[in-house]
């Protein structure tokens, strides 16, 4: 166990370090001089300021120093300077976590709910109801989420007027009433995925013995359907519910510009617009990191819900 | 005349046995095949078929809904929405097109390399995919238009390139067990260089579950770029790309216009969801193979 442990947290650290030089080695990508690119797009980039901003950058230092000049002050929460704001930018990413982390959260626990669910539901009934549901959660798949988030505006925020089109409210219940649009908007496409691995999953175990003992023992078909096939069948519905929730971080990029939430998605998509780069790095940064935590305690967590992991670990 | 009768019934009897599956499309997929040719031709013919010129501005119409003179209703500057549809549809599916295009030739070849010669080029490759998986969603295309600026060049070249690594995956795990079979021992034997047998047998042997695999991707890819356009990195206006139309609709909608927006939008729904049924029946008939 701890082995398995140190080595996806060994995995974790290796790939965090790569992307992180991905994401600094960018400026370097950009065609020009990479002091030009930082000032980015501003007329009055005087011959101070980019001596300013090379300094700030240890411009002239090797590749490797300024990337450990980089990542040091990252790691002490210092994330530079945003060029636009003139703003630490560690400042402005702290004030638009929460609400991003809510939508987040938000989403996760609606497409949890009613894809297991509705996938419970296919399992059990099958036939046509297993049809009606996957034609429905595939068609919403299909559909791009800004349509998806555009189409509910329209017609549950501004036809009927149930919920708050823009902004993102304050205190807990007026934001959950004005998230609820924007995650219900990153919730219905994940649906297709988390129903088909819980039905999959129930399916076979159906098959196995042990329910056929617990059905003969006289267990209602309700019990029998939620101790036994269910319980079993979780441990792929919960992976599979984990890398979605990690997903779900690089799809607030759309949702929060469609609503007009000021979060870390829309902070990134007006960093790009106003060429704020050092915003635009941190946002990234914060992204991968976010998505590659969730992804590693999936990978932790796993070994708990399904004990059969636990042995096969142990005795590798 | 006998035989001709005798004959009739023996063909009666033959024809209900099952020799064959029947090659009828199900409904379904007809329908999603007949809208997307239609899409496909108002592409082509846009020019011919829209009634306005896609940017002919016509401040008094302005968020016209439909009616006889626009059948689609009008945008902001009073533009006919279903001439800036039947305009939009070339870009909007001649762009998913071409960074597919782009995706699979680098990932093929990145994939087949890959898996033809093992060792620390595959190790190589596999963990540059790794680093670019470490990039949820969009995100890493987002980095490359950051530093390269927006624009629909930078759009599907980027694209292709954080699609690339799916197909590189994909056809490596097919490539194995090809290579692994004994008619490619056969032409080596026969002194046939690895480059030769890669380029001209093995991947043109892997060309179904390939084809089957990426028609499966196009929606997908559909979906991204139309994304792309909507977040204001893909197609630049004038252009009637459905996503940036989408995007350019989207101040209207608070003021209770809801077409400018949903037009495309429902456009880019159907072409997606048409694409998805007709693949998965073109995927199912060349046998994409599971990884």
């Amino acid at each position: 166990m701890p082995a398995r442990a140190l080595r996806i947290t060994l995995g974790l650290l290796v790939t965090l370090l790569a992307a992180s030089f991905v994401i600094f080695g960018a400026i370097y990508a950009a065609p020009g001089d990479p002091a030009a690119f930082l000032v980015g797009g501003q007329e009055d980039a005087t011959p101070e300021k980019l001596a300013a901003v090379r300094a700030a950058y240890h411009l002239d230092d090797p590749l490797w120093v300024q990337y450990g000049d980089w990542i040091g002050g990252v790691l002490h929460g210092d994330l530079g300077r945003s060029m636009q704001y003139h703003d630490q930018v560690a400042d402005l990413v702290s004030s638009r976590v929460p609400t991003t982390l809510f939508l987040v959260s938000y989403s996760a626990v609606l497409f949890v709910v009613a894809g297991v669910a509705l996938g419970v539901l296919s399992a059990v009934r099958g036939g046509r109801v297993d049809g009606v549901v996957v034609a429905v959660t595939t068609l919403l798949a299909s559909i791009p989420k800004f349509v998806k988030a555009l189409a509910l505006v329209a017609f549950l925020g501004v036809q009927w007027g149930w919920f708050p089109v823009t902004g993102a409210g304050e205190g807990f219940g007026d934001r959950l009433h004005h998230l609820t649009l924007p995650a219900l908007s990153l919730a219905l496409g994940e649906l297709a995925v988390v129903s088909r691995v819980t039905r999959q999953s129930m399916l076979e175990q159906y098959a196995q013995d042990h329910v056929a003992v617990a059905r003969a023992a006289g267990l209602s078909e309700f019990k029998v359907i939620r101790r036994h096939v269910l319980r079993n069948a979780l441990a792929p519905v919960v992976t599979m519910c984990g890398l979605i929730t990690a997903s779900l971080f690089a799809g607030t990029v759309v949702v929060e510009t469609a609503f007009g939430i000021s979060g870390m998605g829309s902070l990134l998509v007006q960093a790009i617009n106003t060429h704020d780069f050092p915003v635009t790095q941190a946002v990234l940064l914060l992204m991968v990191l976010a998505y590659m935590l969730v992804t590693t305690l999936v990978d932790l967590v796993h070994p708990l819900i399904d004990p059969r992991v636990r042995l096969e670990g142990s005795a590798a | 005349m006998t035989l001709l009768q005798a004959a009739v019934p023996s063909v009666a009897t033959a024809s209900p046995e099952p020799a064959k599956p029947k090659r009828t499309w199900p409904i379904p997929v007809r329908i999603a095949a007949g809208f997307l040719l239609l899409t496909a031709a108002s592409a082509i013919l846009a020019p011919l078929l829209a009634p306005y010129e896609p940017d002919a501005i016509d401040l008094n119409a302005s968020l016209a809904p439909p009616d006889g003179a626009h059948v689609l209703g009008t945008d902001q500057s009073g533009r006919d929405l279903l001439s800036r549809v039947l305009h939009g549809a070339g870009p909007s599916l001649v762009a998913p097109l071409a960074l597919l295009a782009l995706a699979s030739v680098i990932g093929i070849a990145l994939g087949t390399l890959a898996a033809w010669h093992g060792g620390w080029v595959d190790a190589f490759v596999s963990r540059v995919t790794d680093v670019m998986f470490a990039f949820p969603g969009l995100l890493f295309v987002i980095l490359i238009v950051s530093v390269f600026g927006d624009g629909l060049t930078t759009a599907v070249v980027a694209l292709a390139l954080a699609y690339s690594p799916v197909v590189a995956k994909y056809t490596r795990s097919i490539a194995l067990a090809e290579r692994a079979k004994p008619y490619i021992d056969a032409y080596r034997v026969q002194g046939m260089g690895g480059f030769a047998i890669c380029v001209r047998r093995l991947v043109p042997n892997l060309a179904p579950s390939l084809i089957g695999y990426l028609v499966l991707m196009f929606g997908q890819v559909l979906m991204g770029m139309a994304t792309l356009s909507y977040l204001g990195f893909g197609a630049q206006p004038p252009s009637s790309e459905w996503g940036l139309m989408v995007k350019e609709g989207q101040a209207a909608l608070v003021r209770g216009a809801l077409w400018p927006a949903l037009v495309p939008g429902t456009a880019i729904a159907l072409v997606v969801v048409a694409f998805n049924v007709v693949g998965v029946r073109i995927s199912d008939r060349l046998g994409v193979r599971e990884r």
